[in-house]
């Protein structure tokens, strides 16, 4: 019994970490309607300019700031060169834009930065805790901080959308872009931060899955975990990004051991996909997604 | 007799009409909402002064239903693809060398036809795929199995290929019944990963290798041994003619405006009695077929090998891209996107060897790649409606030629 609920609490933070991944996701799929495929590659991009920057330049701390800035710049460059020109197009164009955007990230980040693996330290060490290891948990400390930087974000973003004038207006032009502009909200503007806490909760994957990994290309393809998490929690629901991860994290880890163990391993890769593909096919728009009525 | 009696009920109809009528049915009917040509254009008798009219309706007399039907109503139009087909057949096979055959003429044809696949889904049913590449190799492995285990000929083996890919896409297209939009795009990445699982892991399929590489049989049709460049590429462009063909008269026919009207409106075809299970899944099964048949065609035709890490999740993004960049919901577009990111790679490698000179290779690959992304946007940018629209361009304007409107 303690195998298994070791088992399922780390995967419970492994799920977080997918959350993480997926609430970028979220955040522009709910702003501007566009399944943006490049969130990967700006995970990427990321943590490659926050890891050598601090490598080469200037502490961690001030690596972090001058990365975000970075994202910033480049989501007001997606604004304005990809967005805007391609508004009131068809979900499916700007869904090929982004992919296309991801390989341009891709390269650039990598042409700028070279390829190498790059490690980084944040200080937190990937050991279990002492006194979780008496109740005989081993549970990584690493793990947990993540969780509760996860935890932070979340919150913080709630607060930001519930609370904040900007956060209203990002939820009226989610709801509905025409509405909010004749309201009078600054469409491009909204799209610009939209993307800006996008690149911020990228930098923060970034940086926690770059520990975990390395610096890598690698660090792209972390989107197709995020996946199932989007679509069996709800493409625009911030709630069904986190639950999500958390189902997928531990059904995952418990599959792999143990079913993975009777089939020959390695599960973990598509059984995500086909648990989110069952739980859509009783709820098609995933666990907390919003449901769209249509009428001929 | 039938000939006879057709030129007698064309030449009736027309002998019956009044004067008036006559002369404008010989200059052709006039398309409506555009103007007829300026008076200053009719000769002393009072008819129309006949232009090289290079491309239009006009003048095409369509008196059975036969005729109605055709693939190619406009006359260059046949002649063009004609030509095209001819140029294929005969031309490359004297002018290509085998570079050309094998490293881009072939690949062009299967990526194309695997285009063409997708492009029924997507383009014409509606249903996003992002699973394209596992059902290639699904057909890429069962072609492989029947050629060594059961020793079929060639063509057969394409053809269980192509049935044995369209039974999984069957499978799994079944979500698409309940799920639509990005959902479902998800929801087919499981076949994506599922299907790479299934051929890694189980050694009956992949032969037992351990990296899952295993050359295909040598190819035979009727005791000609296929094994040359030139000889591979005209069975390619045979399978890719047929299915073209095929293709192009499904999407004319009720099971073609079955799946647009799903592609518009789902839920309104639905109402006026178009079976969204029966047509969902035919797409599925329709365009798994033609991804089946082109991993096939890769594994034999193109590599001379099967390995399952050709058939990865970034081809279903390179094919998906080729059907948005082509065109979606064109038989042509198909072959223009294929064209177009078959060769771009090709294009950049050159333009940037002779622009920057020697840059360290993995450089080079990322520049690559950041062009690669920048000419997609750009191109999403500029012609969202993909290569085939620049065509329907030139073509409206070849039919009002010489008026520009």
């Amino acid at each position: 019994m303690a195998f298994f609920m070791e088992v399922l609490i780390s995967g419970l933070l492994a799920g977080v970490m997918y959350s993480l991944v997926a609430l970028g996701f979220v955040m522009i799929y709910k702003a501007s309607g566009v399944f943006n495929f490049a969130q990967g590659a700006m995970v990427l991009f990321a943590a490659l300019t926050c890891v050598c920057l601090s490598e080469r330049f200037m502490p961690f701390w001030a690596a972090c700031l001058v990365t975000l800035a970075a994202m910033v710049l480049v989501a007001t460059g997606i604004e304005g060169i990809v967005l805007r020109p391609l508004v009131a197009r068809p979900p499916i164009i700007l869904f090929m834009a982004t992919i296309g955007l991801a390989f341009f990230l891709e390269g650039l980040g990598q042409a700028i930065w070279g390829t190498e693996v790059h490690g980084i330290n944040i200080g937190i060490p990937d050991n279990p805790l002492p006194w979780l290891i008496q109740r005989g948990l081993m549970v990584s400390q690493f793990d947990l901080v993540a969780a509760l930087i996860a935890g932070v974000l979340v919150a913080v973003l709630v607060f930001f959308f519930q609370k904040t004038r900007t956060g209203r207006a990002l939820r009226a032009v989610s709801d509905d872009h025409e509405a909010a502009l004749s309201v009078g909200i600054p469409l491009r503007w909204i799209w610009g931060v939209t993307w800006g806490i996008a690149g911020l909760i990228a930098l923060v994957a970034g940086i926690m899955w770059g520990t975990r990994l390395g610096v890598q290309y690698s660090l792209s393809l972390i989107v197709l975990k995020a996946l199932p998490v989007l679509i069996l929690g709800g493409l625009d629901s911030i709630t069904g990004a986190i639950i999500g991860g958390l189902i997928i994290g531990a059904s995952e880890k418990l599959a792999e051991v143990y079913l993975g163990s009777l089939v020959g391993g390695g599960i973990e890769n598509f059984f995500p996909y086909l648990l989110g593909v069952l739980f859509l096919w009783f709820r098609p728009y995933g666990l907390f997604g919003r449901e769209i009525i249509e009428r001929v | 007799m039938v000939s006879a009696i057709r030129s007698l009920w064309a030449g009736d109809h027309r002998e019956g009409l009044s004067d008036g009528w006559r002369r404008a049915t010989e200059d052709g009917p006039v398309p409506l909402g555009h103007k007829p040509p300026p008076k200053a254009h009719l000769d002393p008798h009072g008819r129309a002064e006949c232009d090289p009219m290079i491309y239009r309706e006009c003048g095409v007399f369509k008196a059975t239903y036969k005729e109605d039907m055709a693939i190619f109503p406009i006359p260059l139009d046949r002649w063009g693809v004609g030509a095209i087909v001819a140029a294929a057949v005969v031309l490359v096979p004297l002018v290509a060398n085998d570079y050309w055959l094998g490293s881009i003429l072939i690949p062009f044809l299967i990526y194309s036809l695997a285009t063409l696949g997708l492009n029924l889904l997507t383009g014409y049913a509606g249903q996003l795929s992002l699973g394209h590449a596992a059902f290639m190799a699904v057909g890429a492995y069962t072609a492989f199995n029947l050629s060594s285990r059961l020793a079929l000929p060639v063509l057969l083996c394409f053809l269980g290929a192509g049935t044995v890919s369209a039974a999984v896409g069957l499978v799994f297209g079944i979500p698409s019944v309940r799920i639509k939009g990005f959902y479902l795009a998800v929801a087919t990445l499981a076949a994506q990963f599922t299907i790479e699982w299934v051929i890694a892991h189980v050694p009956w399929i992949s032969g037992g290798s351990v990296l899952g590489t295993i050359d295909t049989p040598p190819m035979k049709i009727l005791g000609m041994a296929i094994n040359t460049p030139l000889k591979k590429y005209l069975l390619t462009l045979f399978v890719v003619l047929v299915l073209t063909l095929f293709a192009k008269n499904l999407v004319r026919s009720k099971v073609g405006r079955a799946w647009m009207s799903i592609r518009d409106m789902d839920v309104a075809s639905e109402i006026i009695g178009v079976s969204q299970f029966r047509y969902k899944l035919l797409a599925f099964a329709v365009s798994s077929f033609y991804a089946g048949v082109a991993g096939a065609l890769i594994s034999f035709c193109y590599l001379g090998a099967v390995q399952v890490t050709e058939f990865e999740l970034f081809l279903s993004f390179q094919i998906l891209g080729m059907v948005i960049i082509g065109g979606m919901g064109s038989i042509l577009g198909s072959f223009l996107g294929a064209g177009f990111i078959v060769l771009l790679p090709i294009f950049i490698n050159q333009a940037v060897r002779l622009t920057t000179g020697v840059l360290p290779t993995d450089l080079l690959s990322n520049i690559e790649l950041m062009i690669f992304g920048g000419l997609i946007i750009f191109f999403l940018v500029v012609e969202p409606f993909g290569l085939a629209r620049l065509w329907h361009t030139i073509k409206d304007k070849l039919r009002l030629w010489p008026f520009p409107y």
